[in-house]
């Protein structure tokens, strides 16, 4: 018998642009002891669906057809106060963030016996019991005196196990996750997903996991269900599903993965989602505004030479000086990038590589240590117009497309005014012309310049910031995590972008993520951080076939194994 | 889709969500309409008036104390009475709305330059210059804002030579309530700053080198303006309110050229007599001015604010 039926599903939301069909005609079914994931870009409609069998739709969202039905009983007609009781009782949910799905007010004990009493009617003392047995079975250690701890005296991973045990409390019959480890570092998230998989096999319980991620998808599920734009275009075992997808959006999905084990020369097939992407006018740069200027002079060493660089923030100020506490985010870091090539710098959140780039476009003025640019030390320069001129050859994109545009400016506006403060064009004819070019040289198109931020998506608009950075024609480009805030198809469009501008233009490049088969991808030389420190520095392709430090190592057992994913149509470069 | 990408700035306007939510909201077109013919009529007094309270050729204390037009002893000249002086009440608030508004306006607008300049510069540049600015801002909130208007007025009355009171009262008047304002705005507009000063664009300006100042200006007053029109509107509301209450008190602008607390004043005296309408009035146009202009600053908060929605 099946466990949990959603047929025909239909979820709508008026606006008053016209009502959004968010899922349409969606039908899946969950077995019990089965984990099946459904996978999606944004806007997908997955969450919607989570969000739909549990019965807490937002407004003005309604459910215009279809059923949900939990073992052959429809759930979807009940009345809000016998919905209530189906919750955390029979469908127990995990959210994306730990840190706002408990009570911070309150102990995990009282969460946990509150909750256990309340749908399993135990009494107080056997509810604890089962409470301190739950915290035990999700690997909480010491349970018995952890449990009186509140939510933040744990850590990010703990909590989100401390979050399942409450989903798992009252012996539910399915679990919704939603992005349950999409917060988490990676080296947290495999525990959690190897946890979530053990219990679902032992207690039979049925499992929806929504994700974005293939990585979870292939770690932790039986069979996915792929979603596009609010319809259902493939379902079927994992194995069949990654190793061998019918449908093109899947088939388009799939290769735009970035793999740890191979590096490829572009990502294939990505323009399912975003065809506006195509870069249809090319710019000649021999002749180009762009392209003038690049002929520099031959350099005898490398472009950028970091030496012992130190970054001191204060964490508690004080007047004297000795009484303030101080943390140094970068510590002792030095490596060298040469002319023409791309360095990565990895690392997991917090380890400094974000301050190392800061640091190098001043930024933030390093506590000790040298930035020396083709000879220069940039830490020495006092004036501003001096530094004006290190600051056009070097350039950054930032992470968050959505907060580097200024929303109250024309995308126009934003591209010229690196142009115009620089002063490198005689007219304002000659910016508008400059700007139009940028623009289609990233793949927008000029009518893009009349329009405002907020008016395009995320893959757009990063297209918008690279445009920016372009327009001072830089010699050296820093990228900080310039896709990982976006879905998967379009990262692999701007990582193709960035991989073309960067052999036309002969850029050097730092290239920072936490992601370390992005880094493959992009990356010619690799520098591994930890906790402010360097830990390694060594060519890609020696850094993931033999990696020298225990910490680098560490970090490559943890990558989700992504071996099933289907090959074809995927270009790999030989070295 | 070619020609949509080229919408005028009116087309924007009227398809935006602030347009929608106003002309979705009753009470909101109603205050507009209030606020709104109340300024005009404010402007176009000179035409509108039936008389010129100012002209002493034409008032006649002879009219004196004549009640509305539509109670026993009423002349049809002056449809809601006239005052001690014989002048027409209705000409007299047309009047005085204007120097009501001129100052409530004024004011605002001299809190506003202040206040943003000053939260701007703090939020920015933080450490010892957002202590001090901050610091001071404490304190003037620790007396109350007619207090502060109060001292101001009083030691600008002491300091100037008393012939002059008459001409620049006015100029006092705005600066007073101007100063006893500008608190809200620096601390909003602090805020505002320090969040937006950590977001990558400014980062990305700062990375091309731009200038403070030109940040400042370019970058991150136009995305600090929203909650600063919510203030600014209340804000008008209660400059409009405090004018009247030290025209009230007798301390702001001279009788010659009455306000609508003024008036109040004036007929406050004769209340007591049966002259009603010579305070009530005056009383009334106030409190409609202010409720509309106040429900319009509430409005625009909801509009604004996408977490009350």
């Amino acid at each position: 018998m099946d466990l949990l039926n959603i047929n025909n599903l239909r979820i709508e939301f008026p606006s008053r642009h016209g009502t959004v069909i968010a899922v349409d005609d969606v039908t899946l079914t969950v077995q019990p002891g089965e984990v099946l994931g459904v996978v999606g870009e944004s806007g997908a409609g997955k969450s919607t669906i989570g969000n739909a069998v549990i019965g807490l739709l937002e407004p003005p969202g309604k459910m215009t057809g279809g059923h949900v039905l939990l073992k052959q009983q429809g759930i979807d007609t009940l009345g809000p106060e016998a919905k209530r009781k189906i919750r955390g009782r029979r469908i127990g949910m995990i959210f994306q963030d730990p840190l706002t799905s408990l009570d911070p007010l309150q102990t995990i004990e009282q969460q946990l016996v509150e909750t256990i009493d309340l749908h399993l009617k135990l009494g107080e003392r056997k509810s604890r019991e089962r409470a301190v047995d739950l915290l035990r079975q999700v690997g909480i250690p010491d349970p018995e005196n952890r449990i009186k701890n509140y939510p933040h005296q744990f850590s990010g991973g703990m909590r989100q196990r401390v979050v399942i045990a409450l989903a798992l409390c009252a012996e539910p019959e399915v679990i919704i996750a939603d992005e349950p480890t999409t917060a988490l570092d990676v080296s947290i998230q495999a525990q959690i997903l190897e946890l979530m998989r053990r219990l679902c096999k032992d207690k039979k319980v049925g499992m929806l996991i929504i994700t974005h991620d293939m990585g979870v998808i292939a770690e932790i599920t039986d069979r996915v269900a792929v979603m596009y734009r609010g319809k259902l275009v493939e379902e079927g075992t994992t194995a069949k599903i990654l190793g061998n997808p019918d449908h093109p959006y899947t088939q388009s999905l799939i290769s735009a993965v970035p793999r740890p084990d191979i590096r490829l020369k572009r990502f294939p097939m990505v323009n399912y989602i975003e065809a506006e992407g195509e870069r249809k006018k090319l710019l000649d740069l021999s002749t180009h505004w762009l392209g003038r200027s690049r002929d520099y002079a031959a350099l005898d060493g490398p472009l950028l030479s970091l030496k012992n660089i130190v970054m001191t923030f204060v964490t508690k100020p004080a007047i004297l000086k000795h009484n303030r506490v101080t943390f140094n985010a970068v510590d002792d870091v030095s490596f060298d990038i040469n002319e023409g090539e791309v360095f990565g710098l990895v690392g997991e959140s917090g380890s400094g590589k974000s301050t190392v780039a800061r640091m190098i476009c001043s930024l933030y003025r390093p506590a000790a240590g040298e930035i020396n640019y083709i000879g220069t030390d940039l830490t020495k320069i006092r004036s501003e117009t001096e530094r004006d001129f290190f600051r056009r050859q070097m350039q950054m994109i930032f992470q968050d497309p959505f907060s580097s545009l200024n929303s109250r400016m024309r995308v126009m506006d934003i591209i010229a005014e690196p142009i115009r403060f620089h002063k490198l064009a005689s007219s304002n004819r000659e910016v508008e012309q400059i700007v139009t070019d940028l623009l289609d040289h990233v793949g927008l198109g000029a009518q893009a310049a009349v329009r405002f931020p907020h008016e395009f998506s995320g893959g757009q608009r990063q297209r918008i910031s690279i445009a920016r950075a372009l327009a001072t024609r830089p010699r050296f480009l820093i990228c900080d995590e310039p896709t990982s805030a976006l879905d998967v198809s379009i990262q692999a469009q701007i990582l193709n972008l960035l991989k073309d501008l960067q052999e036309e233009l002969g850029l050097t490049m730092l290239f920072i993520s936490h992601d370390l088969p992005v880094i493959r991808q992009m990356c010619d030389r690799v520098g591994v951080m930890k906790t402010g420190k360097l830990v390694e520095v060594s060519a890609t392709e020696d850094l993931f076939e033999n990696p020298q430090a225990a910490y680098t190592r560490e970090l490559l057992d943890l990558m989700p194994r992504l071996d099933t994913l289907s090959h074809e149509g995927l270009e790999v470069e030989q070295r | 889709m070619e020609q949509s990408l080229e919408r005028t700035r009116l087309q924007r306007i009227f398809g935006s969500d602030i347009w929608y939510s106003f002309t979705h909201n009753p009470t909101a077109i109603f205050s507009a309409i209030v606020t709104v013919g109340m300024i005009l009529a404010a402007i176009f007094a000179p035409w509108i008036a039936p008389h010129d309270p100012f002209d002493l050729a034409t008032i006649s204390i002879m009219d004196g104390n004549l009640p509305p037009a539509w109670s026993a002893g009423g002349d049809m000249n002056f449809l809601l009475g006239t005052d001690d002086q014989g002048r027409g009440i209705l000409s007299t608030i047309l009047y005085g709305a204007r120097i009501s508004l001129l100052v409530g306006f004024s004011s605002v607008i001299f809190s506003m330059v202040v206040g943003i300049t000053l939260g701007l510069v703090s939020g920015y540049v933080g450490g010892r210059t957002d202590a001090l600015i901050m610091r001071i801002a404490d304190i003037q909130l620790s007396f109350p804002a007619i207090l502060i208007a109060l001292l101001v007025d009083g030691v600008a009355r002491g300091l100037i030579p008393s012939e002059m009171h008459s001409e620049i009262s006015i100029y006092v008047l705005i600066f007073a309530i101007g100063i006893s304002g500008w608190v809200q705005y620096a601390r909003t507009v602090r805020g505002s700053t320090l969040v937006e000063k950590n977001k990558e664009y400014v980062q990305a300006a700062r990375v091309i080198g731009i200038r403070p100042f030109t940040i400042l200006r370019r970058h991150i007053l136009p995305n600090v303006m929203g909650p600063v029109m919510v203030i600014a509107t209340i804000h008008l509301a209660i400059a409009i309110i405090t004018e009247a209450t030290l025209s009230f008190l007798g301390v702001g602008v001279p009788p010659t050229t009455p306000s609508l607390g003024t008036l109040i004043r004036i007929g406050n005296e004769y209340l007591f007599s049966g002259d009603w309408w010579i305070t009530i009035f005056p009383g009334i146009t106030l409190v409609v001015l202010v409720l509309a202009v106040n429900l319009l600053g509430d409005w625009m908060r909801d509009a604004l604010n996408p977490k009350l929605r």
